[in-house]
């Protein structure tokens, strides 16, 4: 006990810290076994997924060979070029119009302001599935279904961007904006120039938002596109599913791998700005 | 580069808070305007209207003659400093400074991010541009500094980069928002000389807003006292502490606080103070309120024009003089403070005449005298004939 209450005490952990810590590290755990999982089934035989013992290595390694069936079973590298189309597509305009539209609703003293936003917030508790079917009779009208514009119209006008960017823009300053206009600089300029720079944080966080929501929707792409060309994906993931000889785990795991990728990537590189924007801003 | 300012009237509500009752101020060109007052009497909110920041509700500023009412804060051709200095957080120093030309000689297209610097015929602008930038920045001595980020600098170098930004360029009319109160006191001190200087070598008209009476004291040539929205009076440094038209600017105005005692005028107008007569004569009746300066009292014999004694409560020694916190022995029991010289205190104490009740003298033109509506009596010299009071009131000193 004694040696117990030393050893707390030299790693300067109470036994609370500890308890938290052993609580996080089991729910990590229970974050990253599925990745795990994916990983190990990309690398052994499709078989060994049926095995009745879990084994924490391959016990057959087959190395690359999953990878090259999934390359030569489907285009990757289309879908992943798709969905990167569909994800910068999708962010340019969101920052386009959410940016503009927060900066006025934070700094600018207007009539129906308050109602303007109680909208937006309104708006937030709208899910995709409900505007779905006009959306979906206006493309077909205007005959733009299955297309990269399809897929991307829903999700042009954010509001979550909108009330993200309106609580970053209300904390900046007035005095700068006030003295960027005595310098003589316009509205527009003051936005672009003054204001966005200083909310590189949020934007992080709501690009690494916004790009993780899009590459990974399926619903939206399986009512619009029927082209496989135009497959972003998670709707690529799909034709991996074959009829004739059940789902094989192994390609399809590498290629899951392949398409999570540079969702990683992207987030490794955004981590530190996206826990700041977070934070920050207090979403989530 | 100069220009007066007229404002005239201005009017500013928020909500049902009337935060500006009819401002009028006339600044001359080259003045140097201080607008002093307690937080939240709307000196910070003038100052906006007048850069054309927030609108008014009612009257309107002339610059140079011209109104500019309808004018954007560009177009009036001011700068402003503000308390925080507002530098644009991620702008190197150079940049900061140049952003006002920038805005002023470079078209919108030349302006944009990358393309701007490819667009034909403005190199000459932005040679000329950096020249000015250099120049400002070694009149402030931040020559060196011109490559880092506002959050590397210390308060006293952001100071000078709001001033330079300021300065750049060059505007008829400075507006400063309490530029030092982000400054420890030593700095404090040191920018009050150099703002002083920098007024002298510009020669523009500077409107400073301040809350630091010290400040507005030692730098302004006229001084403007602004309560509770209105502009209480108007006067150059010396005339508005020793001339007061009101107990309120007898109040902000001073450190320690002037003494305020009770007195009263007999019908035939004589002053008592706690019952001792004074030679102090008005033209009313009734009572009334004595300032006297703490350094305008000393100790005396009872002999003095005007005579207070009370108990000693506390001292404070400030080096060269002594600060004596006393209890006024009269049946209002008010404490008022006296301001000896170390000299006088210790002779004092030698006599062993701390324990006792003190006397004070002052001499009856030291006296400060309000109304029961805080407007300032003036004393009467001549003898009035019967039947033919006259009331003066500080209306009639305003006027003057």
């Amino acid at each position: 006990m004694a040696r117990h209450g030393s050893l707390l005490s030299r790693s300067g952990l109470t036994p609370g810290q500890l308890a938290m810590h052993a609580f996080l590290l089991l729910c990590a755990f229970a974050m990253l076994f599925p990745f795990y999982w994916m990983l190990l089934t990309a690398f052994r035989p499709s078989q060994e997924v049926f095995s009745p013992t879990f084994h924490w290595l391959p016990q057959t390694f087959v190395g690359l060979d999953n990878f090259r069936a999934a390359f030569g079973k489907a285009p990757l590298l289309r879908f992943m070029l798709n969905g990167a189309v569909i994800c910068a597509g999708i962010l340019a305009v969101q920052l386009l119009t959410a940016i503009p539209c927060a900066y006025a609703l934070a700094k600018y003293e207007f009539r129906g302001r308050g109602l303007l936003f109680a909208l937006v917030l309104f708006a937030l508790c709208v899910p995709v599935q409900v505007p779905a079917l006009p959306l979906y009779m206006t493309l077909a009208f205007t005959g733009t279904l299955d297309s990269y514009f399809a897929l991307m119209l829903p999700f042009f006008l954010s509001v979550f961007a909108i009330f993200l960017f309106r609580q970053v823009f209300r904390s900046f300053p007035d005095d700068v904006i006030h003295a960027a206009r005595l310098d003589g600089m316009g509205e527009m300029e003051i936005l672009w120039r003054i204001v966005v720079p200083s909310a590189g944080p949020a934007i992080a966080a709501f690009a690494v938002f916004s790009v993780t929501a899009h590459w990974n929707d399926l619903y939206w792409p399986l009512v619009v596109v029927t082209s496989p060309e135009l497959a972003p994906p998670p709707l690529g993931m799909m034709y991996f599913n074959d009829p004739d000889i059940g789902s094989s785990f192994g390609t399809l795991m590498a290629a899951a791998t392949l398409l999570t990728a540079p969702l990683t990537v992207l987030f490794l590189f955004a981590q530190r700005h996206f826990v700041q924007g977070v934070t920050m801003t207090g979403v989530k | 580069m100069t220009a007066t300012v007229s404002i005239s009237s201005i009017e500013k509500s928020f909500g049902a808070a009337r935060m500006l009752k009819g401002v009028s101020v006339d600044v001359a060109a080259g003045e140097f305007l201080t607008l002093v007052g307690p937080s939240g009497c709307g000196k910070s909110t003038l100052l906006r209207i007048l850069a054309g920041l927030i609108p008014q509700d009612g009257g309107s500023i002339h610059i140079d003659g011209a109104a500019v009412d309808h004018l954007p804060p560009r177009a009036r051709d001011v700068a402003m400093v503000f308390q925080s200095y507002a530098l644009y957080p991620h702008m190197s120093v150079h940049d900061n400074i140049a952003t006002p030309l920038k805005a002023r000689r470079l078209n919108s297209l030349a302006r944009l991010p990358v393309l701007g610097s490819l667009m034909p015929g403005q190199k000459t602008v932005r040679a000329g541009i950096d020249a000015a930038v250099k120049q400002v920045a070694a009149q402030v001595e931040i020559e060196a500094l011109l490559d880092r980020r506002p959050a590397q600098l210390s308060g006293g170098q952001r100071q000078r980069v709001a001033l330079a930004r300021a300065m750049v360029r060059q505007p008829r009319v400075f507006l400063m928002d309490e530029p030092l109160s982000n400054l420890d006191a030593r700095l404090r001190v040191h920018m009050r000389g150099e703002l002083s200087e920098l007024h002298r070598r510009l020669g523009a008209t500077f409107i400073y807003v301040t809350h630091d009476q010290v400040e507005a004291m030692t730098m302004s040539s006229r001084v403007a006292l602004m309560m509770d929205g209105e502009i209480v009076q108007v006067a150059p440094p010396a005339e508005i502490y020793s001339n007061p038209s009101d107990v309120r600017v007898a109040r902000f105005i001073g450190s320690p606080e002037i003494n305020l005692l009770p007195g009263r005028a007999d019908p035939r107008g004589y002053v008592t103070l706690a019952g001792r007569a004074t030679p102090l004569r008005v033209g009313m009746t009734g009572g009334l309120t004595i300032g006297l300066r703490p350094e305008t009292l000393a100790i005396g014999d009872g002999s003095s024009d005007i005579v207070v004694d009370g108990r000693l409560q506390r001292i404070e020694r400030l080096g060269h003089d002594v600060l004596l916190h006393m209890r006024h022995a009269g049946d209002d029991q008010r404490s008022f403070t006296a301001r000896v010289s170390a000299m006088d205190f210790d002779a004092l104490r030698m006599a062993g005449r701390l324990e006792a009740s003190l006397m004070f003298g002052a001499r009856a033109t030291a006296a400060l005298m309000f109304g029961a509506d805080g407007k300032r009596l003036m004393p009467l010299r001549d003898e009035p004939s019967a039947g033919n009071v006259t009331y003066t009131s500080s209306r009639a000193l305003m006027g003057a």
